[in-house]
């Protein structure tokens, strides 16, 4: 038995002189969302467009559920839902008549079709413009209609280039929880982003890469693990200016605390051995210190922080 | 690196489950909605608008000075209107429909949208000529309607000749090979401007200069251009067929032109062979055509 599958083998493109992905290997396979993520130019997208047949390998090759995508793409892309870089749809073409061509191409039975496509619409909340010419739309509107056609015959496979470009925060939002009900539904899901806490929210891997080199494929998991084990730093905002003698005395010589920087008059940066018990007694201790504790956050996400590290390191 | 995970999701379906249609289907269905986004487009309208115009000239014309040559027979009229016009619809219904259609892909970024599907290249290609072809038809038939109309005018409801029919297969051929011509040099270019000017350069002024040189200059016969073909769609109207080499000579006996007309053999010959090139070609280039 095998779940659904995304791979590369020594992928390589290059543009001329540009080397865009440069050697990758990368194998993601079963039901997850796996956030690919990365600087601009660092060869996501090229990497997605290879993946989906857009563009050719300079070297190397791509498989989707064993299938080599250049050999055969009709068939490696069969279970898959592929959004790339904001498609147009024919602009004479209403939401349903594009999904439609999607749902013919794809040979949908006409009853689950019927079901599908008004399903597809409302996920992406443009049931009220189905019968409307794409040709006006916004650009935020075709996008929804891109995820659209993606979902509509509820692909095993969903590859996603940032699909929250161009959409407003409510978009984003739905976008999110469209991918964490396509989890729930034992989905694999490649979702480019550039959005840390997007990923950090929807996914179960990441995967990191730097001028078209894989630098890390790691669960997210182990990326706060790996991040926690150098420390932490949280930073606290109070209701009202906090005197350099609280600070001295009363913050700073809470249990953990190794250092204190003030970020305003009211916001405090606090550096604590790692863990999350550690903040959550830092939080006890603060709150009960009536110097009037209005928030309490990760100064950086694991995740961000591992990112940023990595592609310094890169560079 | 991540190990991977087993899933409940049950294995990967065979190539035989995956439940596509075949790529012929996919074709037909694509060029259902292509047609459909001609039919709704301003292009159509263009189209429609040039069919219309050159149909009210010629009837205009015809009507005011009613030349006794042109309506003498049902033949004439046919050969002289039919022949002459219908080539001029097909070279702007095929930059019209033609010009574009795989330049479009990319530079609207509809291509993106198609090619996320699983379609093979040929199947978008082959759909897409089968929309450009049904529009162009259509343009073709609403020409030859206006002619019809007026032939019943002047000879009555039963005049309409047989060869006629002939003619029109013909200029059916003449279309399918055009059209494969436009289609080739639309696949040649990413920029729907660049392609449409170049393509309609080129069917509108390039392809007669060219055989206008040929001919003149280099003195040889131009089977190998499209346009060359074009008066075969005449040939069912006439009761003798031209000489397919006419030597004109001056008094002293020197050769001063020679004109060619191509024989119905070499027209189809012509034809088939610019529409299986043109075929090859473009999907050729098409196929390796990159979404960068």
């Amino acid at each position: 038995m095998s779940g659904p599958s995304l791979e590369t083998r020594d992928l390589t493109k290059t543009f001329g002189r540009f080397t865009a992905v440069d050697g990758l290997n990368l194998r993601i396979e079963g039901t997850k969302c796996v956030g690919f993520l990365g600087p601009n130019g660092a060869g996501k997208t090229t990497t997605l467009k290879l993946l989906t047949d857009l563009i050719f390998p300079t070297r190397g090759e791509c498989l989707i559920d064993g299938i080599p995508v250049r050999k055969d793409r009709k068939s490696a892309l069969a279970r898959c839902g592929v959004l790339i870089e904001s498609p147009e749809v024919y602009p004479s073409l209403t939401p349903y008549q594009a999904l439609e061509m999607v749902a013919d191409l794809r040979d949908l039975a006409p009853a689950e079709r019927r079901r599908r496509i008004p399903e597809s619409l409302e996920e992406v909340k443009m049931t009220e413009w189905a019968d409307k010419k794409v040709g006006k739309f916004s650009k935020g509107m075709k996008q929804r209609i891109n995820i659209a056609a993606a979902l509509v015959h509820d692909p095993q496979i969903l590859i996603l280039d940032e699909p929250a470009t161009g959409l407003d925060p409510r978009g984003m939002a739905e976008v999110r929880d469209i991918v964490r009900s396509l989890k729930r539904r034992d989905r694999l899901i490649l979702m480019s982003s550039h959005i840390l806490p997007e990923v950090t929210d929807v996914c179960d891997e990441v995967a990191l890469i730097n001028r078209g080199r894989l630098l890390f494929h790691e669960t997210l998991d182990a990326v706060t693990a790996r991040f926690n084990s150098a420390g932490a730093t949280v930073d606290a905002t109070f209701a009202r200016p906090v005197s350099d003698g609280d600070v001295d005395r009363r913050v700073g010589t809470l249990p953990g605390v190794s250092r204190v920087e003030r970020l305003d008059g009211r916001r405090l940066r606090l550096h604590l051995p790692p863990g999350l018990e550690q903040e959550a007694s830092l939080l006890k201790a603060l709150a009960v210190l009536d110097l009037g504790l209005v928030s309490f956050q990760e100064s950086k996400s694991a995740l961000e922080e591992v990112y940023l590290s990595q592609i310094e390191r890169g560079d | 690196m991540a190990t991977a995970t087993p899933t409940d999701s049950g294995p990967a379906p065979g190539r035989a489950d995956l439940g596509l249609p075949s790529s012929a289907v996919q074709s037909v269905r694509l060029a259902r909605y292509q047609f459909r986004d001609y039919l709704n487009s301003r292009r159509f309208i263009l189209m429609l608008a040039i069919v219309a115009a050159l149909g009210a000239i010629f009837t205009a014309l015809v009507g005011y000075f009613r030349p006794a040559a042109l309506l003498s027979t049902p033949d004439t009229f046919y050969g002289a209107l039919w022949a002459n016009g219908v080539p001029i619809v097909i070279v702007f219904a095929g930059v019209i429909f033609g010009g574009d259609a795989i330049a479009g892909e990319f530079q609207n970024r509809t291509g993106y949208f198609l090619m996320g599907l699983p379609v093979r290249r040929a199947a978008v290609y082959a759909g897409k000529y089968l929309a450009a072809l049904a529009a162009a038809l259509i343009s073709v038939l609403a020409f030859a309607a206006i002619l019809i109309g007026n032939g019943v005018f002047y000879f009555g409801i039963d005049a309409l000749p047989l060869a006629f029919l002939a003619s029109l297969l013909l200029a059916i051929a003449y279309l399918l090979a055009l059209l494969g011509a436009t289609f080739l040099f639309s696949s040649l270019f990413k920029t729907s401007t660049y392609a449409v000017l170049v393509v309609a350069v080129l069917f509108i002024f390039g392809f007669g200069i060219l055989q206008s040189v040929v001919t003149g200059l280099v003195k040889i016969e131009p089977w190998f251009l499209i346009s060359y073909a074009s008066p075969v769609i005449g040939y069912p109207f006439a009761s003798s067929l031209p000489a397919h080499v006419t030597v004109m000579r001056a008094a002293s006996g020197a050769v001063v032109d020679t004109l060619y007309a191509p024989t119905y053999l070499e027209g189809i010959g012509i034809m088939l062979g610019y529409f299986l090139l043109t075929a090859v070609g473009g999907l050729a280039l098409f196929e390796r055509e990159e979404f960068s």
